[in-house]
């Protein structure tokens, strides 16, 4: 089961979402640890590894919001609330918009360093920087703008994560399970 | 032979000078000579990809260049770079330069360049063989000079060479930036 239907998310949903929480999260642990390490050398091969795992992670987020929109958005479980229901898909939108952003800051601000130092993903091909002006200011803004926008997408990523836990443990529905297989037996996961 | 090349040398600085009543004498010609930081230059430049490149220069460097009146090709020239002193214009990539990234000038402090052969190529050029000694590691490399002028107990000569800087555990950012170094060196020394 490839695509989503109405009540539960297909494989490419469930593969995207893990695989770009994944990187998402791994991209803000590499972020802290590259601008730490004391070592110029390591720090510098760190940057271009964090530079490239974002360009992936850009190219994955793109092509999950076409998926979405794609495809069918599963309902929420019945015992859901009315302000949980509302609130959910706004921290949703949220959630595609950091996905979106974070990345996208980062291309910039490799775009108006003035150290001009190409981007090569993985050293396969050069992505082109962004036709931007090149400045100390540009780039001290954006390194600012990156950092705080990471920040934000990790709070919100946390706040995702609970949410989940409290649909898992709490009100013990299929909010959690159907993002891991569409083949989890929904009926097992109904609240007592 | 070796007089002909030191009469090569002699004819040519005179051509070079333009003024036959400042011709040098062969006797004149040989001797040892102390590179002098006023009018000597040691600039090299890296490419990236997608074109431009990384350009600097060292400010601090001593040497001497011995002219064997006798024999050219036991000629020595022998040079110490002072890696602390590179320049690119970009104070955060002579920090990267001088970190442990690249020349690491904690631990090492000079680059050393001992010749071993000289062998005349031209009338004016010769290839200068010799032992390049960089952060503990040395390779034998060789570099292009040609004279360019001897004249009141001066003499000047511009000199070319491309090293790989991977041999000397310098090769953070390749294949983004090249693994060859090109230099472009002027140097004049006062005889004495």
């Amino acid at each position: 089961m490839l695509r989503n239907t109405d009540t539960r998310y297909g494989w490419a949903s469930i593969g995207l979402h893990w695989l770009i929480a994944l990187l998402f999260i791994g991209q803000f642990g590499l972020g802290l640890v590259m601008v730490r390490i004391a070592s110029q050398r390591i720090a510098f091969e760190l940057i271009q590894l964090h530079k490239s795992f974002g360009f992936l992670l850009l190219g994955l987020v793109l092509v999950r919001i076409g998926w979405r929109l794609g495809n069918a958005s599963p309902e929420l479980p019945e015992e859901v609330g009315p302000m949980e229901r509302r609130a959910a898909p706004a921290v949703h939108v949220l959630l595609y918009a950091v996905q979106l952003v974070v990345p996208l800051s980062g291309w910039v601000l490799v775009s108006v360093s003035v150290l001009e130092i190409p981007s090569m993903p993985f050293n396969l091909f050069v992505m082109p920087h962004l036709p931007l002006q090149v400045s100390d200011a540009a780039e001290t803004f954006w390194i600012f703008g990156h950092k705080w926008l990471a920040y934000a997408g990790i709070a919100l990523v946390v706040l995702h994560v609970l949410a989940a836990l409290r649909h898992h443990f709490w009100l013990r529905d299929v909010v959690l399970v159907r993002m891991i297989s569409p083949f989890f037996p929904t009926s097992a996961r109904k609240p007592e | 032979m070796s007089l002909r090349i030191l009469s090569a040398a002699t004819l040519i600085a005179v051509g070079l000078l333009g003024d036959t009543a400042s011709a040098v004498a062969l006797s004149d010609a040989a001797g040892r000579y102390a590179i002098s930081n006023n009018g000597s230059s040691i600039r090299f430049a890296i490419g990236k990809i997608g074109g431009g490149g990384l350009n600097g220069a060292f400010g601090q460097f001593k040497g001497t260049i011995r002219i064997d009146g006798g024999d050219i090709g036991r000629s020595r020239v022998d040079l110490t770079i002072f890696p602390d002193s590179v320049g690119t214009g970009q104070g955060r990539v002579d920090a990267f330069l001088k970190s442990d990234a690249v020349f690491d000038v904690a631990n090492s402090r000079q680059i050393t360049f001992r010749s071993t052969s000289v062998q005349r190529t031209g009338d004016n050029s010769a290839v200068i063989t010799g032992q390049l000694t960089a952060r503990g590691h040395t390779f034998t490399e060789k570099f292009t000079a040609e004279l360019q002028g001897m004249k009141g107990g001066q003499i000047s000569f511009h000199v070319s060479g491309k090293v790989f800087r991977s041999r000397y555990q310098m090769d953070v950012g390749t294949p983004i930036y090249s693994n060859i170094v090109a230099f472009d060196m002027q140097f004049s020394g006062r005889r004495g």
